[in-house]
């Protein structure tokens, strides 16, 4: 074997098959066939949005695989250092966009126990409910769409419609249906308008037969489940070496919810719910977890339109917030697992510096272990049982 | 002389006038399908609103609108394409949906040609339809493309024969391959000695009818079968990358293609055109009526399956036609061919 060098362009090699006579060349041919790199991405269907993935395949079985991010990187850690407090939340509903209001918790939270601020009551409840909202928005949508990633199209639709109800709800409270930057150093901008409260618990209904759909039409189909079990499967030691959070870490039967084991926050600790897992961690798994808390979401802001406490939205807070020198360091269950903010503070009006740890960046960097040796229609089930969101993973 | 030449002549125009009856039954076939299934029946499945809105009263003008679109867009071919066969890929797929056609007999005298060997011949010829979807596929220059059509390829090797298979059990008891002759033995068939309506053979052959149902499902490409375009996994596969008039031809190759093995399922298994107590001439024009009426119920049925089912992986989708299908089609003749002989 030979290899030639170019003069001038050091870095190129010949390939050094292309030296040997016809007839070797004919025998390597048929002796060893090449992979195949296919790019999944970054405009494909099923990645979300930019992710990238390299597959090489052989055959149709996948050999490597390599997610490449950073196709919608935004530099929000970078930007929160040139804002002030306030509008440090605009930037941040935009992390996991399906989401929002639950990535505004976090970041205030911190924020506030720099401040030694407490929100009141009321405040606090609404906060639970409007995340319990903006989760079953999330996973109706999931639940939906997992079926279009396998082939069936309806699904889908009836995802987008039900979510829908969900959505005007967190609008009719926010004024924002995806951004709703509601959050505020104390509390939260507004009460509840009137009528909202009848309202959800209509809509809840809805949510209730919606998943009782979904159960039968996409969880309970025989091909769903031949598609789905055994497919993807995370045992759970190597979720947790690999950060895998929230639902995906559940379904591998870990059962580890921050909601509840976490530092306390929101009003998690006075209502009555469960931590559901499975042992199986396949894709089917997640699908079942994700669908069991939708139900106990549905029926946590069931019991947060009960229990209501009353008094004032918001705290005493200075008009120009300026948050005292400290660290803080808050992370919340999301929908897509765990979130934290990293607050430091040198006094400022804005924060010195804000990490910001997404579940979908961890939850992705499994993929190259997880893909190995699987065929590629089951590339895009993994990827879309794995419900990760691009603006979560890049921010 | 002159007798013989004025029936040559009819004879040609005959000829002719079925040719263009047939070129324009395509369009037609896959318009409808389109418009009736693909656009109202899944907007009402799938609570859609888009398909609903365009022209006023329940979306009409919607699919002309996809129409001006289709004919509006750019004709692209990749740079890296096999350009003349990048070309002539969508015209195979039509060609072999156009010869189906060619036996199917809507009528005693509408058919353009009453083979002897229609059926064998209506199958093999729309088996022609994945040489088309080979060339689509490496001529895209695309590796989804590829995938897709290797993927039809191994679909149809593997649907083919329990299709031809279910079809065996009709023509065991009709005794004959001729569309037609199938449809004149259904025609004059009793059921228990009452020959009212004559025999359809999905009373006797409904093992054959799901079979071959299940099977024109994956001949067809649609859900749960439809792996060599599966939009989610390898983006509409071998035409991924055609664009306007010609993605246009795919489209009317596969509604049409629909509409022939609807026309194919409805002719063996549901009597075809024939109408009860009716001959002759109303036959004629009653026949291409109730025959219409007969495969829109077939395309409900795919239709119906495909907005409901998700998509069986690859292998899967070999073992249920190797282990089950096959199978239960040898079985399935066996039977046929016992009663036959026993009754």
């Amino acid at each position: 074997m030979t290899t030639t060098e170019i003069p001038g362009s050091p870095d190129f090699e010949i390939d050094p098959r292309a030296l040997t006579p016809l007839a070797d060349q004919r025998l390597d041919i048929e002796l060893q066939s090449e992979d195949m790199v296919l790019n999944i991405g970054p405009q494909h269907p099923a990645t979300h949005g930019t992710l990238r993935v390299v597959v090489r395949l052989d055959g149709e079985r996948v050999v490597s695989a390599d997610p490449v991010i950073g196709y919608m990187h935004r530099g929000y850690e970078k930007l929160t250092e040139y804002r002030t407090y306030p509008q440090v939340t605009t930037l941040i509903n935009r992390i996991d966009w399906l989401s929002s209001f639950a990535n505004e918790v976090p970041f205030i939270h911190a924020a506030e126990r720099i401040m030694g601020v407490e929100a009141p009551p009321r405040a606090e409840w609404i906060r639970t409910a409007l995340t319990e909202l903006s989760r079953i928005a999330t996973f109706i949508l999931f639940l939906g769409e997992m079926g279009l990633q396998v082939g069936a199209i309806t699904p889908a639709f009836y995802g987008f419609r039900d979510r829908e109800h969900v959505l005007n709800l967190i609008e009719a409270v926010t004024g924002g249906r995806f951004h709703p930057n509601f959050n505020r150093i104390g509390g939260i901008k507004d009460d509840l308008p009137a009528g909202w409260i009848n309202e959800t618990r209509r809509v809840m209904g809805l949510m209730l037969e919606s998943c009782d759909q979904f159960e039968d039409l996409v969880a309970g189909n025989e091909i769903f489940q031949a598609r789905t079990r055994g497919c993807g499967i995370i045992p759970a030691d190597v979720g947790a070496a690999y950060g895998v959070s929230g639902s995906n870490l559940r379904a591998s039967g870990v059962d580890w919810d921050l909601r509840r084991d976490g530092q306390p926050y929101l009003a998690y600790r006075e209502l009555d719910w469960k931590v559901f897992t499975h042992p199986d961690g396949d894709t089917f798994a997640r699908y079942w977890v994700r669908l069991q808390e939708t139900r106990e979401a549905i029926r946590m802001v069931l019991q947060i339109l009960d229990g209501l406490p009353a008094g004032p939205v918001m705290a005493k807070v200075p008009r120009i917030i300026k948050v005292p020198a400290g660290e803080a360091w808050v992370n919340t269950e999301n929908p897509l697992g765990e979130m934290g903010y990293y607050v430091i503070s040198k006094g400022a009006t804005g924060p010195f510096r804000v990490k910001i740890r997404t579940a979908s960046f961890s939850n992705v960097s499994i993929l190259p272990w997880l893909l190995k040796g699987v065929y590629v229609p089951d590339v895009v089930t993994i990827l879309a049982g794995l419900y990760f969101i691009l603006g979560d993973i890049d921010r | 002389m002159i007798e013989t030449l004025a029936v040559d002549l009819a004879w040609g125009w005959i000829l002719a006038i079925k040719t263009a009856v047939v070129l324009s039954i395509i369009p037609f076939g896959a318009l409808l399908l389109g418009y009736v299934f693909l656009l109202k029946m899944m907007s009402h499945m799938q609570s859609r609103l888009g398909p609903m809105d365009p022209g006023g009263f329940h979306g009409w003008f919607q699919l002309i609108g996809d129409g001006i679109k289709f004919l509006q867009k750019e004709d692209i071919t990749p740079e890296g394409a096999d350009r003349r066969v990048f070309a002539l890929a969508p015209a195979i797929i039509l060609v072999s949906t156009f010869l189906v056609y060619i036996v199917i007999p809507v009528g005693p005298r509408l058919i353009v040609r009453d083979l002897d060997v229609g059926i064998f011949f209506a199958l093999a010829v729309s088996s022609l339809s994945v040489i088309g979807v080979l060339m689509a596929g490496w001529a895209s220059a695309n590796k989804y493309a590829l995938i897709g059509a290797l993927r039809a390829a191994g679909q149809l090797i593997a649907y083919e024969l329990p299709l031809v298979l279910a079809t065996v059990g009709v023509v065991i008891q009709a005794g004959t391959m001729s569309l037609q002759g199938i449809v004149y033995a259904q025609q004059n068939g009793e059921i228990f000695g009452w020959g009212g309506i004559g025999n359809p053979f999905i009373l006797t052959q409904i093992v054959g009818f799901l079979l071959f149902l299940t099977a024109a499902q994956a001949e067809l490409t649609q859900t749960p079968f439809d792996m060599p375009v599966a939009e989610s996994e390898i983006v509409g596969g071998y035409y991924v990358e055609y664009t306007g008039f010609r993605f246009l031809f795919f489209f009317m190759g596969e509604f049409g293609t629909a509409f022939a093995f609807a026309g194919i399922a409805a002719t063996l298994f549901l009597g075809g055109w024939s109408v009860p107590w009716v001959d002759g001439t109303a036959a004629d024009v009653l026949g291409p009526i109730v025959m219409l009426t007969k495969v829109m119920l077939v395309s409900f049925l795919i239709f119906w399956v495909r907005f409901t089912y998700p998509r069986f992986r690859e292998d899967q989708l070999q073992s249920i036609a190797w282990k089950y299908l096959i199978p239960l089609s040898l079985v399935n003749i066996l039977v046929t061919g016992i009663l036959k002989v026993a009754i």
